[in-house]
């Protein structure tokens, strides 16, 4: 078995078990009573998405000191992924506000305004690569941007966080002081998003590596078509709008560079 | 202990905060899905694609046999 | 080594100096710094192109305010907010125009052939950009104090000078950064705002809650020290990031 099955399936399982656990095991909450399940969905969602971000930095700092391309690669899908869990977070915590609090929105809830502030910047992610054409200096100036942006995540929590402190308190309940059984829900849902994290990234990896070894396949193809004169000019008008610069070996092994982000 | 719990619970009604509870995982679920979603129509294209290529890469060989 | 004074306005500074010295080893980073600093505030000097919009942005934001608030003056926490919200966007059209001269006439391609360190040009912009901003406060602040400010801006000021100065650091640091990366992009007008903004957040909140307590009708307070711990800790960490980074963004 392939190790993106292996983890599919590992991530299929836990995830499982915490569902059971959250509503057949962890018992109800004295304040928030029914509510406070949300706890086990939007909690990981942001930690998983705030460790990605900074994740997406370090291999960023990688991608700027080997130039390996696949660094760029792996940067920028686990930059997407977190985007994602982090529009989740945004959604989630919403949700459990309106619960609460009868509001959509609350700016005394420190994590979510956090949460707001890091989407808008990594809003301007692709944004940036798009405007730029060349894809060596595209992954070059994502990489800066990304070690930027993952430096910023940890420093706005703290800046966030000190100026809601004396005003409210949470309102959304924090993760310490848990009774056992609470805890233990709360790590294995944490086990389970974090599993289901990793198995998207590796499965847009492989989808972008694909695409890859397609984009080389097909250029291939064409050079042998213009070297025979071919009359078969199918593979040239479907050129794609950023062909992977030939420094870049098209090889299996390497994944060459994202180029378009979302063909 | 669970009834003692149940009348413990605060002013949310239980069936009003199910609602939110139940939107909550389903905003997870819904990511998922649309994910999954995207991968299978990118599938398809790959393979469309590879189709192509084949074929095309059959024709070249036909004809530098006639050739 | 003669600093020679830039004839027409895209000749780099660097440039001409590795032209005339011609020495063997690189050129020393401070005197490369003085001299693309010299460069870009004579450049300012001579076209005026950044500084005068910028103060002239500011003033109309007052205006601006005055009739989107309703108010004749405000005090405390919405003063000290209508202030740093001003100088923030009149500073984004400074960032904006940054790198904007270099980009468009070649000015990078000089400085790379040139034998120096590359983050001379980081730390030249960034004190030019700093440069632009105290100036921009000289005007702003006191037009401020004499349109919007209800409290007198005497007894206030010695600790909005430190609070301002903390801030400028940051923004300095930070939007040069950011206009180095937007600028060779294709959106480079609406990128750098985008990026710089969210980026600029912590100092927002840092400079607003230590400008506050300054701001009230009445006793002037202090500044809390916990606000300046951390727009000095976000000084630090971001001013240290640009210079490790800068160099990525010029390579070509």
């Amino acid at each position: 078995m392939s190790p993106p099955s292996r983890l599919s399936i590992a991530t299929v399982v836990v995830m499982t078990v915490a569902l059971g656990l959250v509503f057949f095991y962890a018992p109800l909450e004295a304040e928030q009573g029914f509510l406070q399940k949300i706890f086990y969905v939007h909690v990981p969602l942001a930690i998983i998405a705030l460790c990605g971000f900074v994740a997406g930095g370090i291999m960023a700092i990688a991608h700027l000191r080997t130039r390996d391309p696949r660094w760029d690669m792996r940067s920028y899908v686990t930059i997407h992924m977190s985007l994602i869990f982090a529009v989740g977070t945004l959604i989630t915590g919403s949700i459990w506000a309106k619960g609460s609090w009868g509001h959509w929105w609350v700016w005394s809830e420190p994590t979510l305004v956090s949460f707001l502030i890091v989407f808008l910047l990594y809003a301007t992610y692709q944004p940036l690569r798009f405007a730029i054409e060349d894809p060596e200096r595209q992954a070059r100036y994502a990489s800066v941007f990304a070690v930027t942006a993952g430096a910023f995540v940890p420093l706005n929590f703290i800046a966030v966080r000190l100026s809601t402190a004396y005003l409210h308190p949470r309102v959304l309940g924090s993760t310490s002081n848990l009774p056992s059984q609470m805890a233990l829900t709360f790590l294995v849902s944490l086990l389970g998003l974090a599993l289901l994290f990793t198995t998207l990234c590796k499965y847009e990896l492989a989808a972008k590596h694909a695409r890859a070894q397609l984009r080389a396949l097909r250029r291939a193809a064409a050079e042998r078509e213009g070297l025979t004169g071919g009359e078969n000019s199918g593979a040239h008008a479907r050129r794609p709008r950023s062909a992977a610069p030939t420094q870049y070996p098209a090889t299996a092994m390497t994944a060459g560079s994202p180029g378009r982000p979302t063909v | 202990m669970g009834a003692l719990l149940l009348g413990e619970l605060p002013a949310l009604p239980l069936h009003t905060a199910g609602k939110y509870v139940a939107g909550a995982y389903v905003v997870l679920f819904a990511i998922v899905l649309i994910y999954v979603a995207i991968m299978s129509v990118r599938l398809g294209r790959v393979q469309r694609e590879l189709g192509e290529l084949l074929a095309q890469s059959q024709e070249r060989s036909e004809a530098e046999e006639e050739a | 080594m003669s600093t020679p004074v830039p004839q027409t306005r895209p000749a780099p500074a660097a440039q001409q100096q590795a032209d005339t010295a011609a020495p063997p080893a690189q050129t020393g980073t401070l005197s490369t710094v003085a001299a693309i600093l010299r460069k870009e505030l004579l450049i300012e000097l001579r076209t005026l192109e950044s500084v005068p919009g910028m103060s002239l942005f500011a003033l109309t934001t007052f205006v601006v305010f005055h009739f989107a608030l309703n108010r004749n003056n405000v005090d405390g926490d919405l003063a000290a907010g209508i202030l740093w919200v001003t100088l923030l966007f009149a500073a984004m059209l400074g960032i904006n125009r940054l790198f904007v001269a270099d980009a468009d006439q070649g000015g990078f391609d000089g400085f790379l052939l040139a034998p120096v360190d590359r983050s001379a040009m980081l730390l030249a912009k960034a004190l030019a950009l700093l440069a632009y901003l105290v100036v921009l406060e000289v005007v702003a602040v006191p037009a401020f104090a004499l349109l919007l400010l209800g409290p007198p801006i005497g007894p206030a000021l010695p600790g909005l000078v430190g609070v301002l100065a903390l801030g400028d650091l940051g923004v300095a640091a930070i939007g040069t950064l950011v206009a180095a990366m937007a600028v060779r992009t294709r959106a480079r007008d609406l990128l750098g705002p985008l990026l710089a903004l969210p980026l600029l957040v912590p100092i927002v909140i840092g400079g607003v809650r230590a400008s506050e307590p300054l701001l009230v009708l009445g006793h002037t307070g202090t500044p809390g020290a916990r606000w300046l711990l951390l727009l000095g800790l976000y000084d630090l960490v971001f001013g240290l990031i640009a210079y490790a980074l800068f160099d990525f963004l010029l390579e070509d």
